[in-house]
Protein backbone atom coordinates (compact mmCIF):
# COMPACT_ATOMS: atom_id res chain seq x y z
CA UNK A 1 0.00 0.00 0.00
CA UNK A 2 1.16 3.48 -1.14
CA UNK A 3 0.68 6.33 0.94
CA UNK A 4 2.81 8.82 -1.00
CA UNK A 5 0.00 10.53 -2.84
CA UNK A 6 -1.23 11.52 0.43
CA UNK A 7 2.28 13.20 1.38
CA UNK A 8 0.87 16.84 2.06
CA UNK A 9 -0.23 15.60 5.14
CA UNK A 10 1.72 14.27 7.91
CA UNK A 11 0.91 10.71 8.96
CA UNK A 12 2.20 8.90 12.23
CA UNK A 13 0.96 5.87 14.47
CA UNK A 14 2.66 7.77 17.31
CA UNK A 15 1.34 10.37 19.84
CA UNK A 16 3.99 13.00 18.38
CA UNK A 17 5.22 14.49 15.16
CA UNK A 18 8.75 12.82 14.72
CA UNK A 19 11.14 16.31 14.39
CA UNK A 20 8.01 18.71 15.26
CA UNK A 21 6.38 20.23 17.95
CA UNK A 22 2.39 19.84 17.98
CA UNK A 23 0.63 23.20 18.66
CA UNK A 24 -2.88 22.60 18.37
CA UNK A 25 -5.40 19.89 18.22
CA UNK A 26 -8.65 19.33 16.72
CA UNK A 27 -9.73 15.90 17.25
CA UNK A 28 -10.54 12.98 16.10
CA UNK A 29 -10.70 12.82 12.25
CA UNK A 30 -11.66 9.12 10.50
CA UNK A 31 -12.48 7.51 7.30
CA UNK A 32 -13.97 4.43 5.84
CA UNK A 33 -14.81 2.45 2.77
CA UNK A 34 -17.00 -0.35 2.34
CA UNK A 35 -15.82 -2.53 -0.34
CA UNK A 36 -16.98 -5.51 -1.78
CA UNK A 37 -15.09 -8.16 -3.99
CA UNK A 38 -14.61 -8.39 -7.20
CA UNK A 39 -16.46 -11.78 -9.54
CA UNK A 40 -13.29 -12.05 -11.98
CA UNK A 41 -10.90 -11.54 -9.20
CA UNK A 42 -12.87 -14.46 -6.84
CA UNK A 43 -12.71 -16.76 -9.75
CA UNK A 44 -8.76 -15.95 -10.08
CA UNK A 45 -8.77 -16.29 -5.75
CA UNK A 46 -10.76 -19.73 -6.18
CA UNK A 47 -7.98 -21.15 -8.40
CA UNK A 48 -5.34 -19.88 -6.20
CA UNK A 49 -6.96 -21.26 -3.48
CA UNK A 50 -6.21 -24.74 -4.33
CA UNK A 51 -2.32 -24.36 -3.96
CA UNK A 52 -2.90 -21.71 -1.03
CA UNK A 53 -0.43 -19.06 -0.60
CA UNK A 54 -0.96 -15.38 -0.83
CA UNK A 55 -3.49 -14.59 -3.63
CA UNK A 56 -2.65 -10.94 -4.77
CA UNK A 57 -5.95 -9.73 -6.30
CA UNK A 58 -6.98 -9.28 -2.71
CA UNK A 59 -3.79 -8.12 -1.34
CA UNK A 60 -4.46 -4.87 -3.96
CA UNK A 61 -7.87 -4.38 -3.67
CA UNK A 62 -7.99 -4.03 -0.02
CA UNK A 63 -4.63 -1.60 -0.74
CA UNK A 64 -6.54 0.71 -2.54
CA UNK A 65 -9.26 0.61 -0.28
CA UNK A 66 -7.47 1.05 2.55
CA UNK A 67 -5.65 4.06 0.34
CA UNK A 68 -9.14 5.47 -0.15
CA UNK A 69 -10.07 5.29 3.29
CA UNK A 70 -7.23 7.47 4.45
CA UNK A 71 -7.66 10.14 1.57
CA UNK A 72 -11.40 10.73 3.07
CA UNK A 73 -9.62 10.64 6.66
CA UNK A 74 -6.79 12.98 4.90
CA UNK A 75 -9.50 15.40 3.52
CA UNK A 76 -11.25 15.18 6.79
CA UNK A 77 -7.55 16.48 8.49
CA UNK A 78 -7.31 19.17 5.92
CA UNK A 79 -10.84 20.74 5.72
CA UNK A 80 -9.85 21.54 9.72
CA UNK A 81 -6.62 23.48 9.06
CA UNK A 82 -4.59 20.63 10.53
CA UNK A 83 -1.15 19.45 8.92
CA UNK A 84 -0.67 15.87 10.67
CA UNK A 85 -2.85 13.12 11.61
CA UNK A 86 -1.04 11.56 14.72
CA UNK A 87 -2.18 8.34 16.36
CA UNK A 88 -3.20 6.44 13.48
CA UNK A 89 -5.14 2.57 14.19
CA UNK A 90 -6.37 1.03 11.09
CA UNK A 91 -9.27 -1.19 11.62
CA UNK A 92 -10.77 -4.30 9.40
CA UNK A 93 -14.18 -5.50 9.79
CA UNK A 94 -16.14 -8.13 7.43
CA UNK A 95 -19.48 -6.56 7.58
CA UNK A 96 -21.88 -8.48 5.23
CA UNK A 97 -21.19 -11.84 2.33
CA UNK A 98 -18.61 -10.90 0.25
CA UNK A 99 -18.05 -7.14 1.78
CA UNK A 100 -14.76 -5.70 4.36
CA UNK A 101 -15.12 -2.18 5.46
CA UNK A 102 -11.71 -0.85 6.09
CA UNK A 103 -11.87 1.76 8.99
CA UNK A 104 -9.07 4.44 9.76
CA UNK A 105 -9.11 7.24 12.56
CA UNK A 106 -6.68 9.37 14.17
CA UNK A 107 -6.08 12.50 15.72
CA UNK A 108 -5.94 15.88 13.76
CA UNK A 109 -3.19 18.47 14.92
CA UNK A 110 -1.13 21.37 13.70
CA UNK A 111 2.44 20.90 14.10
CA UNK A 112 5.06 22.82 13.61
CA UNK B 1 -21.36 -57.22 -21.55
CA UNK B 2 -19.96 -53.30 -22.06
CA UNK B 3 -22.99 -51.70 -21.36
CA UNK B 4 -22.50 -48.02 -22.04
CA UNK B 5 -24.84 -46.50 -19.16
CA UNK B 6 -22.40 -48.57 -17.06
CA UNK B 7 -19.51 -47.21 -18.13
CA UNK B 8 -20.80 -43.94 -18.34
CA UNK B 9 -22.01 -44.13 -14.33
CA UNK B 10 -18.37 -45.38 -13.27
CA UNK B 11 -16.59 -42.42 -14.97
CA UNK B 12 -19.54 -40.38 -12.74
CA UNK B 13 -18.69 -42.30 -9.95
CA UNK B 14 -14.69 -41.75 -9.97
CA UNK B 15 -15.11 -38.03 -11.03
CA UNK B 16 -17.40 -37.44 -7.65
CA UNK B 17 -15.15 -39.23 -6.03
CA UNK B 18 -11.48 -39.01 -7.33
CA UNK B 19 -11.89 -35.47 -8.51
CA UNK B 20 -11.54 -34.27 -4.44
CA UNK B 21 -8.82 -36.83 -3.85
CA UNK B 22 -6.74 -35.31 -6.73
CA UNK B 23 -7.36 -31.86 -5.90
CA UNK B 24 -6.38 -32.73 -2.04
CA UNK B 25 -3.11 -34.21 -3.35
CA UNK B 26 -2.49 -31.29 -5.83
CA UNK B 27 -2.82 -28.82 -3.12
CA UNK B 28 -0.42 -31.07 -0.98
CA UNK B 29 2.35 -31.30 -3.59
CA UNK B 30 2.15 -27.28 -5.00
CA UNK B 31 1.08 -25.80 -2.23
CA UNK B 32 3.70 -27.33 -0.44
CA UNK B 33 6.30 -26.64 -2.84
CA UNK B 34 5.37 -22.94 -3.00
CA UNK B 35 5.23 -22.72 0.81
CA UNK B 36 8.70 -24.03 1.37
CA UNK B 37 9.78 -21.32 -1.75
CA UNK B 38 7.83 -18.76 0.04
CA UNK B 39 9.70 -19.76 3.55
CA UNK B 40 13.16 -19.50 2.00
CA UNK B 41 12.35 -15.89 0.30
CA UNK B 42 11.03 -14.49 3.48
CA UNK B 43 14.34 -16.11 5.27
CA UNK B 44 16.55 -14.58 2.43
CA UNK B 45 14.81 -11.07 2.75
CA UNK B 46 14.87 -10.97 6.48
CA UNK B 47 18.96 -11.43 6.40
CA UNK B 48 18.89 -8.59 4.00
CA UNK B 49 17.07 -5.86 6.36
CA UNK B 50 18.03 -7.12 9.29
CA UNK B 51 20.21 -3.78 10.03
CA UNK B 52 16.66 -1.79 10.35
CA UNK B 53 14.67 -2.63 13.17
CA UNK B 54 11.81 -2.66 13.85
CA UNK B 55 10.39 -2.05 17.27
CA UNK B 56 6.55 -2.71 18.63
CA UNK B 57 7.16 0.29 21.25
CA UNK B 58 6.59 3.59 21.23
CA UNK B 59 9.75 4.76 21.04
CA UNK B 60 13.29 3.82 20.40
CA UNK B 61 16.26 4.06 22.54
CA UNK B 62 16.46 7.45 24.11
CA UNK B 63 18.77 9.77 23.44
CA UNK B 64 18.98 10.14 19.92
CA UNK B 65 16.49 13.00 18.29
CA UNK B 66 14.55 12.49 15.50
CA UNK B 67 14.42 14.29 12.14
CA UNK B 68 10.98 13.14 10.21
CA UNK B 69 8.96 10.26 10.70
CA UNK B 70 6.08 9.18 8.45
CA UNK B 71 3.44 5.84 8.38
CA UNK B 72 3.92 3.11 6.49
CA UNK B 73 1.27 0.43 5.99
CA UNK B 74 1.80 -2.72 4.13
CA UNK B 75 -0.83 -5.90 4.02
CA UNK B 76 -0.60 -9.48 2.68
CA UNK B 77 -3.97 -11.66 2.01
CA UNK B 78 -3.07 -15.59 2.17
CA UNK B 79 -5.01 -18.74 2.04
CA UNK B 80 -4.80 -22.64 3.09
CA UNK B 81 -4.25 -24.90 0.24
CA UNK B 82 -7.07 -27.63 -0.39
CA UNK B 83 -5.28 -30.37 1.34
CA UNK B 84 -4.64 -28.13 4.63
CA UNK B 85 -8.11 -26.95 4.80
CA UNK B 86 -9.32 -30.92 4.96
CA UNK B 87 -6.59 -31.11 7.93
CA UNK B 88 -7.65 -27.66 9.33
CA UNK B 89 -11.38 -29.48 9.42
CA UNK B 90 -10.30 -32.61 10.52
CA UNK B 91 -8.69 -31.20 13.97
CA UNK B 92 -12.08 -29.33 14.94
CA UNK B 93 -13.26 -32.84 15.88
CA UNK B 94 -10.32 -33.36 18.56
CA UNK B 95 -8.84 -29.87 19.32
CA UNK B 96 -5.41 -29.16 19.88
CA UNK B 97 -2.81 -27.32 17.25
CA UNK B 98 -4.14 -26.47 13.81
CA UNK B 99 -0.65 -26.56 12.54
CA UNK B 100 -1.52 -25.97 9.13
CA UNK B 101 -2.82 -22.08 10.34
CA UNK B 102 -0.04 -21.68 12.59
CA UNK B 103 2.68 -21.86 9.74
CA UNK B 104 0.14 -19.85 7.51
CA UNK B 105 -0.06 -17.02 9.69
CA UNK B 106 3.49 -17.26 10.57
CA UNK B 107 4.34 -16.88 6.94
CA UNK B 108 1.61 -14.00 6.47
CA UNK B 109 3.12 -11.75 9.36
CA UNK B 110 6.70 -12.35 8.36
CA UNK B 111 5.64 -11.23 5.08
CA UNK B 112 3.73 -7.84 6.05
CA UNK B 113 6.83 -7.06 7.63
CA UNK B 114 9.56 -7.59 5.18
CA UNK B 115 7.00 -5.39 2.96
CA UNK B 116 7.00 -2.47 5.35
CA UNK B 117 10.49 -2.58 5.65
CA UNK B 118 10.93 -2.59 2.10
CA UNK B 119 8.61 1.06 2.35
CA UNK B 120 11.19 2.23 4.78
CA UNK B 121 14.48 1.44 2.97
CA UNK B 122 15.87 4.91 3.57
CA UNK B 123 14.94 5.07 7.16
CA UNK B 124 16.69 4.09 10.47
CA UNK B 125 14.43 2.18 11.82
CA UNK B 126 10.67 1.67 12.42
CA UNK B 127 8.78 2.11 15.59
CA UNK B 128 5.07 1.42 17.03
CA UNK B 129 4.79 -1.95 15.10
CA UNK B 130 0.98 -2.97 14.65
CA UNK B 131 0.01 -6.14 13.52
CA UNK B 132 -3.75 -7.18 12.40
CA UNK B 133 -5.12 -9.94 11.17
CA UNK B 134 -8.75 -10.17 9.96
CA UNK B 135 -10.49 -13.20 8.42
CA UNK B 136 -12.51 -12.20 5.36
CA UNK B 137 -14.67 -15.17 5.09
CA UNK B 138 -16.01 -15.21 8.70
CA UNK B 139 -19.49 -13.67 7.45
CA UNK B 140 -19.82 -15.97 4.50
CA UNK B 141 -22.97 -18.47 4.43
CA UNK B 142 -22.42 -21.93 5.23
CA UNK B 143 -23.48 -23.43 1.92
CA UNK B 144 -21.05 -21.29 0.08
CA UNK B 145 -17.61 -20.95 1.70
CA UNK B 146 -15.80 -17.98 1.36
CA UNK B 147 -12.36 -17.76 -0.07
CA UNK B 148 -11.19 -18.78 3.23
CA UNK B 149 -8.32 -16.00 2.98
CA UNK B 150 -6.98 -14.10 5.94
CA UNK B 151 -5.32 -11.00 5.97
CA UNK B 152 -2.41 -9.50 7.69
CA UNK B 153 -1.70 -5.71 8.02
CA UNK B 154 1.48 -4.35 9.76
CA UNK B 155 1.58 -0.70 9.90
CA UNK B 156 4.54 1.67 12.06
CA UNK B 157 5.83 4.80 12.20
CA UNK B 158 9.13 5.36 9.90
CA UNK B 159 11.76 7.02 11.43
CA UNK B 160 14.84 8.57 10.99
CA UNK B 161 17.79 10.26 13.54
CA UNK B 162 19.20 13.38 12.99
Amino acid sequence: MNLSQLDDVILTNVEQVPGKTIVEHYGLVAGNTVRAKHVGRDIAASFKNLVGGELKGYTELLGDARTQATRRMVDQAKALGANAVVNVRFSTSAVAQGAAELYVYGTAVRAE
Amino acid sequence: MEDPAQTFDLVLVALIYGLPVFLAVFGLVVGGILERRHFASIREREARTAALPVFPTRSTDAGRTLADGRLVVASVVVSLDYFKKILAAFRNIFGGNVRAYESLLDRAKRESILRLKEQAADCDAIINLRLETSNLASVQSRKKKGIGGVEVVAYGTAIRYR
